[in-house]
């Protein structure tokens, strides 16, 4: 996904001169044709995310579109007044494409974990946040990135991502993108957590449990027309991200439907990383596993939820 | 350093006109405006092309009031130079004025960035330094900081990356006045071999009396070094212009300003 995204900054770079592109102190060879072919607008300029953000902003104040790249947990936590006051209060069309974003770097340990990266850009007025699924979705997106207003956060995966989307047709900022239909369950993700989901309501589908899965790889603005017509069929509404339970997609979701008085009656969860900076190391999806991001842990709660329900008969498979 | 300059009329003029904001808004930081009020006025008379009518104009130098809480004198004199008119100064801090306690860019026309959080306007001055070395423009850039704000990273980082890039086109201005917000620099943070600092991150370095209109003009007409960024030092008193408000931390943010005090101030410009 993280390829996909970059090389689709260099394609975007050679039909717009307003495209740059400003880099940490990323990997060797990163956008190296970038680099030789228009070595005016791509920037290497190291370890000083305060910096990068500020001169973002004043390219973009100048007309410029900005495609700012490096670790999301360094350019969310690190910078983040720089994020707020350069970026979002200016209202520029910078656009951080933040790398690792969740459990990622697992092996690497919890300074380098995005955990809380979606609540505290959700907070920032004229912020927009996407978190594609897979390479495909990303590569949707940023064809339109280009000319949408003001700054946007790209929660970049870990690449290599099964592709589990199957829209071919233009990505569109906002909108959240119905993957699977059921009158039962429906279950709200964003990101790779699409790719858990899916397996969850296919388990859940093995035990006669029909289960929508609502895709919104846009987690701000929030579409809540689809989430409103999509939770009025459930019974059970649950969340699925990697991320903290706190400030995420499942926290928007629940202020939303909450306001609109569409919880009562239903059951609501959310999953995702609990209050804590995540232990032990391994990889991404063993993290996940841990704290109950799984399509087994999913599928199971959902069960629970369902049975739970006043008035509903005990309907899970034996 | 020699005795630090008498003010000429238009000196006065500003300090004056800052006086009375603040004999309305009755708040605003008086020390570090007056410290910075000739470094403006010489960037604005003699230094910098803009179009009022047009502050948006490519070709303009941009001038980034990075220390952002002097912005009372910005405002003084971006209202002289016709940006906006100068009734608009009465309602500094009005709950529906333009001009708060610190600059907006979007909101006040002229400013270029909105500051007052310490520590941004370097790094975005070098973003804009950037684009118009990419654009192939010959518009300059000032930054202007406070010796407070070089205690922060982001300005080092800043500096930094544009000693690497070779920036003739970007010039930043310390308005060192040698106080903080607490006590002086010395004590709180020792900025201390300041020019020297500043010549190690690779910019051609010089130093004034931030007071001294005409050694001003010299030293902001154009960039020190080819293929350096420039860093001027102005050597400046907090409160210049109001002898009791000279270096007295009181006068840092002043709150609750009385009329007395509004007489006190015009009568300390008329002797300075």
């Amino acid at each position: 996904m993280r390829e996909s995204c970059l090389k689709m900054v260099y394609e975007l770079a050679k039909t717009d001169e307003r495209v740059v592109f400003i880099g940490s102190d990323l990997g060797v060879g990163v956008l190296s044709e970038f680099k030789k072919d228009i070595p005016s607008r791509f920037f290497m300029e190291g370890v000083s995310e305060q910096n990068l953000v500020g001169v973002a902003a004043g390219m973009a104040l100048e007309g410029r579109i900005v495609y700012l790249n490096t670790i999301a947990t360094f350019l969310s936590r690190r910078c983040y007044e720089q994020v707020a006051v350069d970026l979002c209060l200016h209202n520029v069309n910078v656009r951080l494409i933040a790398n690792g974003g969740g459990v990622v770097y697992a092996p690497l340990g919890p300074t380098h974990l995005a955990i809380e990266d979606l609540a505290i850009m959700r907070a920032l007025p004229n912020m927009t946040i996407v978190a594609p699924a897979d390479a495909v979705e990303m590569v949707r997106f940023m064809k339109v990135s280009v000319d949408h207003p003001g700054p946007i956060y790209i929660r970049v995966a870990k690449g290599h991502d099964p592709v589990v989307t199957t829209d071919t047709g233009p990505f569109v900022i906002g909108k959240a993108v119905p993957m699977r239909d059921g009158d039962e369950v429906l279950i709200a993700t964003t990101g790779i957590g699409l790719q858990v989901s899916l397996a969850a309501a296919e388990k859940l589908a093995t035990a006669g449990i029909r289960a929508a899965v609502l895709h919104f790889p846009t987690v701000k603005p929030l579409d809540t027309i689809a989430l409103h017509e999509h939770v009025k069929q459930a019974a059970v509404v649950v969340s699925v991200e990697e991320h903290t339970v706190i400030g995420g997609l499942g926290s928007a979701i629940a202020e939303d439907l909450a306001e609109a008085d569409l919880l009562s009656g239903r059951r609501f969860k959310r999953f995702g990383i609990p209050d804590v900076f995540p232990k032990g190391y391994g990889d991404q999806t063993g993290m996940l596993r841990k704290y109950g991001v799984s399509a087994e842990n999913v599928a199971e709660q959902v069960k629970a939820l369902l049975v739970g329900r006043p008035g509903q008969t005990i309907r899970v498979a034996a | 350093m020699t005795a630090s300059p008498r003010l000429d009329e238009r000196s006065k003029h500003f300090r004056r006109v800052i006086v009375r904001v603040l004999q309305k808004a009755r708040r605003g930081h008086v020390g570090a405006a007056f410290s910075l009020i000739e470094i403006l006025r010489v960037l604005y008379d003699d230094v910098l092309c803009f179009n009022p009518q047009n502050p948006r104009w490519t070709g303009r130098d941009r001038c980034i009031l990075s220390k952002g809480h002097g912005c009372l004198a910005l405002y003084a004199i971006l209202a002289d130079k016709g940006y906006f008119p100068e009734t608009e100064l009465e309602r500094f801090c009005a709950p529906d004025g333009i001009l708060g306690g610190h600059p907006e860019a979007g909101k006040v026309p002229g400013v270029e960035a909105s500051t007052g959080a310490l520590g941004h306007g370097l790094p975005i001055g070098l973003g804009m330094a950037l684009h118009l070395r990419i654009a192939k423009s010959d518009s300059r850039v000032f930054v202007i900081l406070g010796d407070g704000e070089c205690n922060e990273g982001s300005v080092w980082e800043a500096a930094m990356c544009a000693g690497k890039h070779g920036l003739t086109n970007l010039t930043a201005i310390v308005d060192y006045n040698k106080h903080q917000s607490y006590a002086s620099t010395r004590e709180v943070q020792d900025l201390e071999p300041f020019a020297d600092k500043w010549r190690s991150f690779g910019f051609g370095v010089r130093e004034v009396d931030g007071h001294d209109v005409p050694a001003l003009r010299v030293a902001l007409a154009t960039p020190f070094v080819e293929g350096k960024p420039s860093a001027l030092i102005c050597h400046t008193i907090k409160g210049k212009g109001a002898k009791f408000a000279e270096n007295n931390m009181k006068w840092h943010h002043k709150n609750k300003v009385t009329d007395q005090e509004v007489d006190a101030l015009l009568a300390a410009i008329e002797e300075a």
